[in-house]
């Protein structure tokens, strides 16, 4: 499916899905736009130092964005690492939104209150969470919804196949959101699929499955709430898989021109699903320019507060990583806990001594 | 191996199986929160292999005790995704090595989540597992696991070693707010005692004194304990008095109760059936030798499987722990002439 028209680059489809509201396609681009704002910053503070590692998005706005206002506040995300600009789409704080990435234990915000899991590292693993929770809500007679990411690679895990044919089997409300961004860090999709497409491989498993224009904010939104409709109302989980590009490496710390070419890349760049969005919006004339300008100063004062906390390092208390690893500490960890305390004063002692 | 094991049942003098016990347990535990689920393989029609959910789907419906897809991941992931939800899920592994496919969701997601949230999304699960060989199980069907979970900062470990503690263990790691492995040794599904279940064994994390001894220290859990016990029973014959230990929960270790014991007789042997190379046995040993040394009259010994994988029906009881191998180690203790002559 795809909803908007392609002006950077040739259409990929003739649009098919109906155009969203206005104040809808608003949301999304102001969305979109912070959520670049957000993403370029946090990569620049890998280059500082500053983060211990980041994912970057960029390119995949559409997806990250629509897919959680698609959904309703009382539905649950299962992000991985690369959903930060989705998180901060849910309203979390973009301070809490990098805690992992700036090397903290935890994942910063309260699961609980955002509706949203710790972004989750292992691939896949996620899935089956998303099907377990939509499972005890529907148990429970609640119409919530367990909306799951994966990438493309992660599509070959087992847990992936576990999860979606769980879901299938027990009607669990979910919606896998495949963004096929075309790489598993270096490996293309080729090598990770025989199948025609990963959004056929629902079929296996008796649940729907949908493809999307990925960089189609609208598309998105449009599919993400049709798939949420129909697992809100019995019809089990639905497979989407929506085409998108990651411009930037798989993380700061790679090296993309090891196996893709600055052609392709740049090809992708111009399929920007911001700037296809924002040429929508203005032809249309839902957007002005004085919106823009106003939007765009909000993003830059998000990125100005992240500047400021970020300006210096984050102070942590050794002794914290013994809390919560049982809901008491039990002997051992206390006695580990008290040798460091004791390490850490002698240390302290002998750093006021010098 | 044959799924046609007899179920559980107590009988009228109120002999009691282990099964049956843990069976009792599962019922009780639905009856005292509604938020309590059980599910896993064949474990709803059926009853599990073992017989241990026999009787649970009938009583409490498919919504309570339910069978899941064929997929351990699965039954383990969902049951995150279920107790991030408020329930509390009491999943099946059907066998100890068909927990494998599960280890990624044990160790990456329930044994970190209470920490990766800090305390706000704590998993009070309960991974159920049969373990353990002696009942003539083909390859894949009698591992000693323990090690791996006891390994896994996070988990809690448990595991019974009477019918008495099967019942109360298995309420107590039900109730607990961390997530608990709970493992059954499959030798002692069958075994009967008399019991008016059910017997409070406290909060988890303590061992329990099985028999009073001045001698030595037997340091035991699960499986292997009847032949602990049995080999503490011929030494007294030899008049000597030997201390019998059971762990019951592995991880965290109670070192207050092993190191008590230890100080006072001076000497200790670890009995298990899990390998010995960095075996659980290895763990205890280290800190009985770090808490006791200057109590202890002779090296801490161990007495385990083999470092082999575990062999076929043919072989295990070549390879499984027994008294005589308990007892060849007691005798090893640097005991003063006379006590030589005893043994
Ligand atoms: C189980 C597991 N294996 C390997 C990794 C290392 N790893 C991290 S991201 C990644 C590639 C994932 O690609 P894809 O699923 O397409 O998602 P993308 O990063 O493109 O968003 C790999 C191999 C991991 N995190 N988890
Ligand atoms: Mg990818």
């Amino acid at each position: 499916m795809t909803v908007l028209d392609a002006p950077a680059a040739p259409p990929t489809a003739a649009p098919t899905g109906p155009p969203l509201p206005a104040d809808t396609a608003l949301a999304l681009y102001r969305a979109m736009v912070t959520g670049r704002a957000f993403d370029r910053q946090a990569t620049a503070f890998t280059r500082q130092g500053r983060l211990a590692v980041y994912p970057s998005s960029r390119g995949q706005e559409a997806c990250q964005t629509a897919s959680v206002l698609a959904l309703r506040p009382t539905d649950w995300l299962f992000p991985t690492y690369r959903e930060s600009v989705a998180l901060l789409t849910r309203g979390i704080d973009p301070v809490e939104v990098l805690t992992l990435f700036r090397g903290d234990r935890h994942c910063g915000y309260d699961p609980h209150a955002h509706r949203t899991a710790p972004q989750c590292t292992p691939l896949a693993t996620q899935c089956l969470h998303a099907a377990g929770l939509a499972d005890a809500a529907r148990m429970r007679g609640h119409d919530t919804v367990a909306l799951a990411y994966i990438g493309d690679g992660a599509t070959s895990e087992g847990d992936f196949h576990e999860a979606v044919n769980y879901a299938a089997v027990r009607r669990a409300p979910v919606v896998f959101l495949i963004q096929n961004n075309q790489y598993a860090i270096s490996v293309p999709l080729a090598k990770q699929t025989a199948a025609r497409t990963l959004a056929d491989k629902a079929a296996g498993y008796g649940a729907a499955g949908e493809r999307i224009d990925g960089n189609d904010a609208a598309a998105v939104h449009t599919a993400v709430a049709r798939a949420a409709h129909r697992a809100r109302t019995g019809g089990g989980p639905t497979v989407l898989e929506a085409l998108t590009y990651r411009i930037e490496a798989h993380t700061n710390a790679d090296d993309d021109t090891r196996y893709r070419s600055a052609e392709e890349v740049a090809a992708w760049a111009g399929k920007d699903p911001v700037a296809r969005l924002e040429h929508r919006l203005l032809t249309d004339g839902v957007l002005d320019e004085d919106t823009i300008t106003g939007i765009t100063r909000d993003a830059q004062e998000l990125t100005a507060r992240l500047r400021r906390t970020f300006a210096s390092p984050p102070r942590r208390d050794p002794a914290e990583m013994f809390q919560h690893v049982y809901h008491q500490p039990p002997p051992h960890l206390r006695s580990q806990a008290a040798l460091l305390a004791a390490e850490t004063a002698t240390t302290a002692a002998a750093g006021e001594d010098a | 191996m044959p799924t046609d094991t007899t179920p559980a049942t107590a009988d009228a003098t109120g002999t009691v199986t282990m099964a049956k016990a843990l069976n009792t347990a599962l019922r009780d535990a639905l009856r005292a929160d509604e938020n309590t689920l059980v599910f896993g393989e064949d474990v709803g029609t059926l009853g599990g292999v073992f017989r241990v959910t026999d009787g649970l789907a009938r009583e409490f419906g498919d919504d309570r005790c339910f069978d899941t897809p064929l997929a351990e991941s699965a039954i383990i992931g969902t049951a995150v995704g279920m107790a991030m939800y408020g329930y509390r899920p009491v999943v099946e592994m059907q066998f100890d090595a068909f927990a494998y496919p599960a280890f990624e969701q044990l160790v990456s997601h329930v044994a970190k989540f209470r920490a990766r949230t800090r305390g706000a999304l704590p998993l009070p699960l309960t991974v159920r597992i049969p373990y353990g060989g002696g009942i003539g199980g083909v390859e894949h069907h009698s591992d000693s696991s323990e090690i791996y979970y006891m390994a896994t900062p996070g988990l809690t470990v448990v595991t019974p070693a009477t019918v008495a503690d099967a019942y109360s263990l298995l309420r107590r790691s039900i109730d607990w707010p961390d997530p608990v492995v709970f493992l059954e040794p499959k030798r002692l599904y069958w075994h009967k005692e008399k019991t008016g279940l059910p017997t409070d064994t406290g909060p988890l994390g303590w061992a329990a004194v099985r028999r009073r001894g001045t001698d030595a220290t037997l340091v035991t859990y699960g499986p292997a304990l009847p032949a602990a016990l049995a080999a503490a029973e011929a030494a007294a014959q030899s008049g000597l008095s030997l201390e019998v230990i059971d762990l019951r929960t592995l991880t965290p270790f109670d070192e207050e109760t092993v190191s008590a014991s230890v100080n006072r007789t001076g000497r200790a042997v670890v009995v298990h059936e899990a390998h010995g190379f960095a075996g659980p046995g290895a763990e205890i040993a280290a800190r009985i030798t770090e808490r006791c040394f200057y109590h202890l009259e002779a090296p801490v010994r161990r007495v385990t499987g083999f470092d082999v994988p575990y062999p076929a029906p043919l072989l295990e009881a070549h390879y499984l722990p027994d008294v005589h191998r308990i007892l060849d180690a007691v005798a090893t203790l640097e005991w003063p002439a006379r006590r030589t002559a005893a043994l």
